[in-house]
């Protein structure tokens, strides 16, 4: 485990594999909470603590409570659970911590539990066969590309918004639009690292 | 006899988008003749056709929309975009190939957001990367260019240019690999033993033809500088930021290097990018120091994408449409001070700040 390839985990997740753009996944909170910048910081604030710290979680409890007692076929739902319990944690941790983001947030933060990308981010670290440092990478960098382009997303919709948009291709068609033409932007990152 | 109420401004300027418009159709001439010396009439041919469909698109759509036809033509953005997609287009693609850009990026980059002065992406750019991705091979069929072309052999006569974009028909000696491709395949070969392989080196300083295109395309661009059309900030950060990362890795030839500062900033679409493309006051951030950071980055990703990436050779297009992507947020960032405020104030901030 060299520096290098700690580095190539990242800009793989974050640039190359984004979890949005490139394999589509975490699209209901990225069309959803990118109509204000602000919501958008803070919601990709939260999933990046919440993926971060889920990937974690679901790491330890495959390798020490689902490998040695052979359930792995469980895997699935523990991780859901094992999600379920982060959110949990965020949430209280958010409601005493920030209230107007809590607010602000609403029904986005229990929505992360339903985040596709954090469910895919556990069980691509298993199925990579990650080891505990590149699963607790592989889960940061995927959600800081997550939320980055969450973030930019949200400050270029906010434009797209006062926009003179025909009737027909308002609201989410543009904005399914633009998910489309930045995620063949980022088709320039292609081979820039090799498959991770 | 009542005073007329006139309203201010009482000043007109002179600047109306048409008029700055023609002003960068008139500064794209020296590199389309550039073009066209070396490459033949094929170019002038994807010009004409990626301008007149544009045009009509762009009518086509206004008519839909029951908008004014003329008064949208007018503005002449749909030529500028028509021109671009003309000289990114190789020469002698074919006739569907030319089309599909210019309804690519009319109706969908364009039109679509509502049309000029809403798109967020630049419409050129976002034809050109969508074309590249979905026909690789058509799009990287470059002409050879005149210097390298055998004795005797001239560039294609209208009849078998126009042969060949509409009906395909064959051209000896007709395509070959630009020096940025042979750059990006090169394994094992130093520089200097590259240069005396590869007869597309021939050139002064970055490869045959092509040089002479990019500058032909700074020189429009130093012209459009001396218009005043756009400021320096976004172009220069753009090619200050290639040169210092093409110098910071340039390893003096091995074979691993991707080339020197000088071959970076004359090959391929830099120039053509960084006075034409870089410089749309649409997509690009809108304060100047908004538009330093969007040039910087820009040349910078340019370099990754040119030299780390191994999908495509060129990344002038995509680099822009990252940054485009990124430049509401830059402007979120970087909006100036307003007069007689202390802090810049956030064009969306509902509630006003600092005791106004």
């Amino acid at each position: 485990m060299t520096l290098s390839e700690l580095a190539i985990i990242l800009l793989s997740t974050v640039l190359v594999n984004n979890f949005v753009l490139a394999q589509f996944l975490g699209l209901c909170p990225f069309m959803g909470v990118s109509n204000k910048l602000e919501s958008a910081i803070g919601m990709g604030g939260a999933t990046m603590f919440v993926m971060t710290l889920a990937s974690i979680c679901s790491y330890l409890v495959d390798t020490w409570i689902l490998a040695p007692l052979g359930l792995q076929y469980l895997r699935t739902i523990a991780f859901i659970l094992v999600i379920a319990a982060v959110v949990q944690f965020v949430k209280m941790f958010m409601e005493k911590t920030s209230p107007l983001l809590y607010r602000m947030l609403g029904i986005f933060l229990p929505l992360i539990t339903v985040n596709c990308a954090v469910l895919g981010v556990a069980l691509l670290n298993t199925q990579k066969a990650h080891n505990f440092f590149e699963s607790t990478l592989y889960g940061f960098g995927g959600s800081l590309g997550f939320a980055m382009v969450l973030i930019l997303f949200s400050a270029m919709r906010e434009r797209l918004a006062v926009a003179d948009v025909p009737a027909p291709f308002k609201g989410a068609s543009i904005g399914m639009i633009t998910a489309g033409l930045i995620a063949l932007a980022f088709l320039g990152f292609g081979g820039l690292v090799s498959a991770q | 006899m009542a005073l007329l109420n006139i309203t201010s401004p009482h000043t007109h300027g002179a600047n109306r988008t048409g008029r700055i418009m023609r002003l960068v159709v008139y500064a794209t001439f020296p590199g389309i003749a550039a073009l066209t010396h070396f490459f033949g009439i094929g170019v002038l041919i994807n010009v004409f056709l990626a301008s007149i469909t544009c045009l009509a698109f762009e009518a086509a759509v206004m008519k839909l929309r029951q908008r004014p036809i003329m008064f949208y033509l007018r503005d002449c953005s749909a030529l500028v975009t028509g021109i671009l997609i003309g000289v990114s287009l190789p020469a002698y693609c074919p006739w569907w190939l030319v089309i599909s850009a210019s309804f690519i990026a009319i109706v969908l980059a364009k039109q679509l957001y509502g049309g000029m002065g809403f798109n967020p992406f630049n419409p050129a750019m976002v034809a050109y990367a969508l074309l590249l991705v979905s026909f690789p091979l058509q799009m990287s069929a470059w002409p050879t260019p005149l210097p390298l072309l055998s004795d005797g052999q001239t560039t294609p006569s209208l009849v078998a240019a126009l042969e060949k974009i509409f009906f395909g028909t064959h051209i000896d000696g007709y395509s070959s690999a630009t020096v940025l491709d042979i750059m990006k395949q090169n394994a094992g070969l130093t520089l200097d033993d590259l240069y005396k392989k590869e007869a597309v080196f021939n050139g002064r300083w970055a490869g045959a033809g092509w040089e002479w295109v990019n500058i032909a395309f700074l020189i429009g661009g130093i012209y459009l500088l001396y218009k005043k059309v756009f400021t320096w900030h976004a172009p220069i950060s753009m090619l200050a930021a290639l040169a210092i990362m093409a110098t910071l890795f340039y390893d003096s030839g091995s074979s691993n290097s991707s080339g020197s500062p000088i071959f970076h900033l004359l090959s391929g679409a830099t120039m053509l990018g960084a006075f034409f493309i870089v410089t749309d006051p649409v997509t690009s951030a809108v304060s100047n120091k908004g538009r330093v950071i969007y040039g910087a980055l820009i040349g910078v990703l340019i370099y990754v994408i040119r030299s780390w990436g191994t999908s495509y050779p060129d990344g002038v297009a995509f680099a822009v449409l990252l940054l485009n992507f990124a430049a509401p947020f830059i402007d979120y960032y970087t909006t100036p001070r307003t007069y007689g405020h202390k802090k810049p104030r956030r064009a969306t901030d509902s509630t006003p700040r600092d005791g106004h």
